[in-house]
């Protein structure tokens, strides 16, 4: 093989480049990852997406707004119901009209549920990036009963579809109280089996602690949302700052850390899952009685731009309509959380090792299909 | 009690008298070798049997449970699957160093195993340096390891090749002290006469605090030596999708995979025979009624059983930490373990030579 100009400089530097991916097990999915290394050292790594592009906001130019609703679920697949309620709302607000309360309280659980879900998965995985295998065992066996719920008032386990623009697809299942009140019992005493087996693990920590750390401005800069923007103090939780559905009723804290380091980027992510419990536990009792189906002519927004902003369980997801007053948007356009969020990665991991960049790339909470869609 | 020197004693004579020299040394060589090579494949199918059994009880799972009552046959049934499958040969790989790196890896783990005593008499070779063998024969296997990760021709290969160098020649320092320990306790490096010393109890209770320091610094060391979890980074799934063997397949791959089993057994055989009496049994002081009774278990199992606990602690921390960063490993055995131990071994020679140990 004959040896280009670019391989000769990486010689004489003692580096050389590996590619982390699109096969990878800790990038979990199809993102692929140029690293180059100096020895263990990592010296900068460029993240390549678009392995699995599909068009979702093309696509979405010729299908009507009920329909397209069904392609959200497909960006961030752990996130479904928070996807689906960004466009319900987008198209509400753009036509001016108001879903009951009951289908806000529903709405808000729904996606309250789908946050520690997808906190649950985040913290299986973690683990396993880190080398702790049974914590991927722990975390999906409390996910499955948050599934089961699902399954039973929506008939979908993972890709939803449910919330639609004027409402809900269908009322939920009369056991959908009950169990989750029992989930919430069950999971505030399973919680803290999550902290015994990682968070005290001092392996753990010093593998965490320091490790890939994100000012503050850098995370305003790159516009880094969600858990991983607030373990450096960005206060950029949306449903305090732009509250939606049911969270003006509400009282719960945002979780904000200032040492963005993995650490606590780990620990925001934890103690959401307290605050969700706390939000569901608020709500579940108090569901009121309500049309769950806005009777709507046609869902067809007037002319016009609109935009709409939800907090999803990786950070500020943005739907951009333009409309033209017809039956399919002339353009939509979504700002998602985990395409800000990736490409801090060569800021905050460069000149850590290989296996912090593993760490890091973990506590960034990365779901592929969101930053291609 | 339950002697096995008569029986093996008859059996050399036999061959002795019926044959010549060189043909019953023949012989002999042979059948200890069809034995130990038998041992050691049932063994190490059990113990991937064991650990995964083990690990599914820890994470909520049942593991294995089809093939079989209880799944006891999942490991022979995968064993043949490995031995149907294809064996790649990568276009750019040093083919020679390539076909040869899995059997230096397994050959330095079956020859371990011939000087383990298993129980008395039942040892294939008892060699006056027994240790010290034990010691040099088990690292020949990063040899193994490191020319594995180089003639794959992978990146990801030769980082785990390298951190595996690194790690088992750091690690081997850490091994090598423990044990040092317990010699200067007993006299001698030979097992038999290791074993003897601790007639009147196991140097894990006699040898006071530095032996138990020693012995927990053996497990670390040995766990880390094996190249297993938390010390697993030469294979780091999550980083180097498989390290050092990600190019192999096949029954090129399993021996890597049951060398690694079989390290294990071995670390696990020598701390029992070194820390924990061999295959002693369990003795109280003045309780002979209880002693009486522990004598009538055959000593087989009393080595098994010391054997298996200590494996069961082995998997127990694999399964629960999380795994190191190559820095903190080394950090780990030079900052701490081997100051530690120096100061050990200094601690257990005064202690000799004040005559405190029991």
């Amino acid at each position: 093989m004959e040896e280009t100009l670019m391989d000769l400089d990486l010689k004489e530097r003692e580096e050389y480049v590996i590619n982390m991916g699109p096969q990878h097990p800790s990038t979990h999915g199809v993102l692929r990852f140029e690293t180059c290394l100096q020895g263990e050292k990592v010296k900068w790594i460029r993240p390549h997406c678009g392995y699995i592009h599909r068009g979702i906001e093309k696509m979405s130019e010729s299908l009507t707004y009920p329909q397209l609703v069904h392609l959200t679920d497909r960006m961030d697949y752990l996130s479904a119901h928070i996807n689906n309620e960004a466009v319900a709302l987008c198209v509400e607000n753009a036509m001016g009209v108001q879903v009951s309360d009951r289908v806000k309280y529903i709405r808000t659980i729904l996606a309250e549920l789908n946050r520690i879900a997808s906190h649950q998965l985040w913290w299986s995985a973690f683990g396993m990036d880190l080398g702790a295998l049974t914590t991927f065992f722990y975390g999906l066996r409390d996910r499955e009963k948050i599934l089961d719920i699902f399954e039973e008032s929506t008939g979908s386990r993972l890709l939803q579809s449910f919330i639609t623009p004027g409402g809900l697809m269908a009322d939920v299942h009369p056991n959908f109280q009950k169990r989750t009140r029992e989930f919430i019992t069950y999971f505030r005493k399973k919680l803290p089996e999550y902290d015994q087996l990682l968070t005290g693990n001092v392996i753990f920590q010093e593998r965490t602690k320091g490790i890939g750390y994100m000012s503050l401005e850098d995370a305003i800069n790159y516009g880094v949302t969600g858990p991983s923007g607030r373990g450096s103090g960005f206060h950029c939780d949306i449903r305090k700052i732009a509250p939606y559905s049911a969270y003006p009723l509400v009282k719960f804290n945002e979780v904000t850390y200032t040492q963005g380091d993995t650490y606590h980027r780990y620990l925001v992510r934890m103690r959401e899952m307290w605050e969700s419990l706390d939000i569901i536990d608020q709500l579940i009792d108090n569901i009121p009685q309500g049309p769950i189906m806005l009777e709507l002519k046609a869902i067809k927004p007037p002319k016009g731009e609109f935009y709409q902003r939800v907090e999803t369980a990786r950070g500020e997801l943005g739907v951009y309509i333009v409309s033209d007053g017809g039956p399919t948007p002339a353009r939509i356009r979504y700002r998602t959380p985990n395409f800000s969020n990736l490409f801090i990665i060569n800021k905050i991991a460069a000149e850590h090792k290989i296996a912090d960049l593993v760490a890091i790339s973990g506590s960034l909470d990365l779901v592929i299909p969101d930053i291609d869609r | 009690m339950y002697d096995f020197g008569p029986l093996v004693n008859s059996i050399t004579s036999w061959l002795d008298t019926t044959f010549s020299p060189f043909w019953a040394g023949l012989i002999s060589m042979v059948l200890l070798g069809l034995v130990l090579l038998a041992f050691y494949a049932v063994l190490g199918l059990y113990l991937v049997y064991a650990e995964r059994k083990i690990c599914a009880r820890m994470q909520n799972r049942l593991g294995p449970n089809r093939v079989g009552p209880g799944g006891v046959f999942q490991t022979i049934a995968d064993l043949i699957k490995l031995l149907m499958k294809e064996l790649i040969f990568i276009r750019n790989a040093d083919s020679f160093l390539f076909n040869i790196a899995p059997f230096i890896v397994i050959v330095a783990s079956i020859m371990a195993i011939g000087s383990i005593p298993f129980a008395k008499g039942l040892q294939a070779i008892d060699l006056n340096i027994g240790v010290l063998y034990i010691l040099a024969i088990s690292s020949m296997g990063v040899i193994g390891v490191l020319i594995a990760g180089w003639a794959s021709n992978s990146k990801y290969s030769v980082i785990g090749a390298m951190r595996s160098g690194a790690q088992v020649i750091s690690y081997e320092l850490s091994v090598g002290l423990a044990l040092l320990c317990i010699i200067a306790y007993a006299g001698s490096m030979q097992f038999s006469e290791i074993i003897a010393s601790q007639e009147d109890g196991w140097w894990i209770f006699k040898g006071h605090i530095p032996a138990w320091i020693a012995f927990v610094i053996y497990l670390v060391a040995g766990t880390a030596e094996t190249n297993r979890g938390p010390f697993d980074l030469a294979e780091a799934e999550s980083e180097l999708t498989a390290g050092f063997h990600t190019e192999y397949s096949g029954i090129k791959f399993a021996f890597f995979f049951l060398a690694e089993y079989m390290n294990m057994f071995i670390i696990a055989a020598i701390a029992t025979t070194l820390f924990l009496g061999g295959w002693l049994p369990f003795h109280i002081w003045h309780f002979d009624a209880f002693n009486k009774v522990m004598d009538y278990i055959p000593p087989v199992f009393w080595f098994f059983g010391k054997t298996a606990f200590v494996i069961y602690l082995m998997m127990w921390f694999k399964w629960t930490f999380p795994r190191l960063r190559i820095d903190q490993l080394l950090a780990l055995e030079w900052k701490y373990l081997l100051p530690i131990n120096l100061m050990n071994l200094i601690l257990i020679s005064f202690l000799i030579l004040m005559q405190w140990h029991f």
